[in-house]
């Protein structure tokens, strides 16, 4: 700026700032900012100053001054527990989510009869809430349910199996919920992948594994990336399915449970808080390092109509 | 892989939910040949060359390269070089990477895949962007990498998919003389497709017009260009006057015909029949722009007097090309175009002659043409 000082600009003021992004335009983010601020900016913050007004009974049981729900979060181990229990449950659902979409994501991209019903059927759980899909497992895998009723039928067994009020209903209330997620994610990103591209792998001699793994996977590895991060963090807030198809005071004693616990049933708002922000720090701690991994991919175009 | 004698197509077509968009496609290509297919955009042209590389499977005929069929092959058991038109480089492989990608899959040794790598790379002048991704090199760029891929691998066939069609003017002109290098210097077969006639004519030893996925004519770029055996083929040689008449008379190679859309009901011309015409047939006369000689004022002027009789019009456009002016004349409803060194007035009238044996007459039914197969 100082070089071209002796040549005072000549532009009016309004210009100079439209040059630097200053124009009316930006008016139009008043209203999302006030909403951010009152709806998330302000709770947030008041949360976080809530986690270090613990409660008397607080401080003389685990110490630490105002730092007393901290020190209790991590020293009782019921509480701690919850951390691993909710990474068992939403690392694979995420996981399985992502790897089984690729291949079904795959499939799909392709025209065939029946096409549209099947990516229909696929998508369609989307639209239940998981309190609807816990009550359906019940229904469908509880030791009462019709499946086990079928199996015992035809003899394939001899006593009910154990699908739900366990580790295995909330994984398959995960699952039902985030593979369709998941794979309208992938499925987008796959069509912004040039399809010819992958003719082009064939014409120079590529196999349907070799044009996979060379061309398609590392195209798609940023979106897998995305995709999984999402899917990971829907997976670790569950709550509902947790309780309704989980077994609420064992394996499936997830962190949300034990915010709500803290929040419903102890009345302690301050260890609430923490367990929630504590929640928020271990999401953020995963997202970081899978955004981390994703930079170190090709991110560039894939030259198709994504 | 390697040569080949002959590539031979045998009544190739395929057919796309009931509508034929390549039929009885029958061609053969000999070792070292470069030929074109053109024609307009859905005349099969880029189908049947998609069969040829085996992205498309075959309803119909069957491709044989030396006897043996290759069209139940896989795409990538054909040993097939291609060049897309969208380039289809892999945008997260560097320049070096896209080009050894065929060799790796070939399992060649490393040493041999990096010198023959960087042997390509240099032909193609690219030497110093090696390390480049695509997205950082310019269309031309990006073409000429995608031409060293598909080279590298010393094919039997390269299959070139309009390959200049993303490139301004003046960057075509470059690539096509570099394109017709390779293919020399290489010793490459190559078949090329594309709608642009100049391409193709100066590209190609021998040219494939297709139409509506039937082919129309096979020759030599010279024989089309002089000898046409159908206004639509005309049409794609620089005839870019095709009028619609009628036969009044014929004598020996010779036709009258009327234009029924010209000024001045009944102008006559006289023209080099091109297949049987008889009198009352209904035809397309064809003449390029620059066999027609302009004339103003009544010197050249009643008609009869010049070889094949003239058209009255008036000169409605004018457009300066170097050398010579494009000059449009409206005739009645019909405008025709012309080439003059003298820019005539916008709005003057004019007399249009052209020599007998540079008037064609072709019978306006397409389908009657039979095509012909011109040994190279």
């Amino acid at each position: 700026m100082s070089g071209v000082g002796t040549q005072r600009a000549t532009a009016s003021l309004r210009h100079r700032l439209a040059e630097r992004g200053v124009d009316p335009a930006l008016l139009l983010l008043v209203p999302g900012l006030v909403v951010a601020v009152a709806l998330f900016v302000y709770p947030f913050s008041y949360g976080i100053g809530l986690t270090i007004q613990p409660t008397a009974a607080m401080q003389e049981q685990w110490g630490g001054g105002i730092f007393a729900n901290y020190v209790a979060f991590f020293s009782d181990p019921f509480v701690f527990d919850s951390v691993g229990l909710t990474m068992r449950l939403a690392l694979p659902a995420a996981l399985f989510n992502v790897l089984a979409s690729v291949p079904v994501a795959m499939v799909l991209r392709h025209r065939f009869r029946g096409k549209r019903l099947l990516t229909s059927l696929l998508v369609l759980p989307i639209t239940l809430g998981t309190v609807l899909t816990a009550q359906g497992l019940l229904i469908f895998a509880g030791r009462q349910g019709w499946l086990n009723r079928a199996l015992l039928e035809i003899g394939l067994i001899d006593e009910p199996l154990q699908l739900v009020n366990n580790y295995l209903g909330v994984m398959f209330s995960l699952v039902i919920t985030g593979f369709p997620f998941a794979f309208l994610l992938i499925s987008s990103y796959l069509s912004g992948i040039d399809p010819s591209l992958e003719q082009a792998a064939k014409t120079l001699g590529a196999g349907w594994w070799q044009r996979f793994r060379r061309i398609v996977l590392p195209l798609l590895a940023p979106g897998l990336a995305t995709t999984f991060v999402l899917t990971f963090v829907l997976a670790f807030s569950v709550f509902p399915s947790a309780r309704l198809v989980g077994d609420a005071m064992g394996e499936t004693r997830v962190m949300s449970l034990m915010a709500f616990r803290a929040f419903g049933e102890q009345n302690d708002y301050a260890m609430a808080s923490t367990i929630a922000l504590m929640m928020g720090a271990v999401e953020l701690i995963v997202v970081v390092a899978v955004l981390g991994l994703r930079s170190l991919l090709y991110r560039g175009t894939t030259g198709g109509k994504g | 892989m390697g040569d080949f004698e002959s590539l031979e197509l045998r009544g190739v077509g395929r057919r796309f939910g009931g509508v034929d968009a390549l039929s009885g496609l029958d061609l053969t290509i000999k070792s070292g040949e470069f030929v074109a297919l053109l024609g307009p955009s859905g005349c099969g042209k880029s189908t049947a060359l998609n069969c040829l590389a085996g992205l498309l499977p075959l309803t119909h005929g069957e491709i044989l390269l030396d006897g043996r069929r290759i069209d139940t092959l896989p795409p990538e058991r054909r040993g097939f070089g291609m060049v897309f038109q969208s380039y289809a480089l892999f945008p997260h492989l560097s320049v070096e990477k896209n080009v050894a990608f065929g060799l790796q899959m070939q399992g060649l040794p490393r040493a041999e895949i990096d010198s023959r790598v960087r042997e390509a790379i240099s032909l193609v002048k690219l030497g110093e962007h090696a390390k480049k991704l695509p997205g950082q090199l310019s269309g031309g760029q990006q073409q000429r990498v995608a031409i060293a891929r598909a080279v590298v691998l010393e094919p039997s066939l390269v299959l070139m998919d309009e390959p200049l069609s993303n490139l301004d003017a003046k960057l075509r002109l470059d690539m096509r003389t570099e394109i017709r290098r390779l293919h020399q210097s290489l010793g490459l077969t190559t078949i090329y497709v594309t709608h642009d006639q100049e391409e193709a004519l100066s590209l190609a030893d021998r040219l494939v017009v297709m139409r509506e996925g039937r082919v129309q004519q096979v020759g030599t770029p010279d024989e089309l260009y002089e000898s046409p055996t159908s206004w639509y083929v005309a049409d794609f040689m620089g005839y870019r006057n095709i009028l619609p008449a009628t036969v009044v008379s014929t004598s020996g190679g010779e036709v009258v015909v009327a234009l029924p859309g010209t000024a001045g009901d009944g102008v006559r011309l006289t023209g080099r029949a091109v297949g049987a015409l008889g009198a009352g047939d209904r035809v397309r006369v064809a003449v390029r722009p620059e066999d027609f000689v302009v004339s103003t004022g009544s010197t050249s002027g009643n008609g009869s007097t010049s070889g094949a009789g003239s058209i009255p019009g008036a000169v409605s456009v004018v457009e300066y090309h170097g050398r010579e002016h494009a000059v449009g004349v409206q005739t009645g409803d019909t405008m025709l175009h012309a080439r003059t060194p003298a820019a005539p007035q916008v709005g003057g009238s004019v007399w249009l002659t052209a020599p007998v044996e540079r008037v064609l007459v072709f019978p306006e039914a397409l389908d009657a043409v039979v095509p012909q197969e011109v040994a190279a």
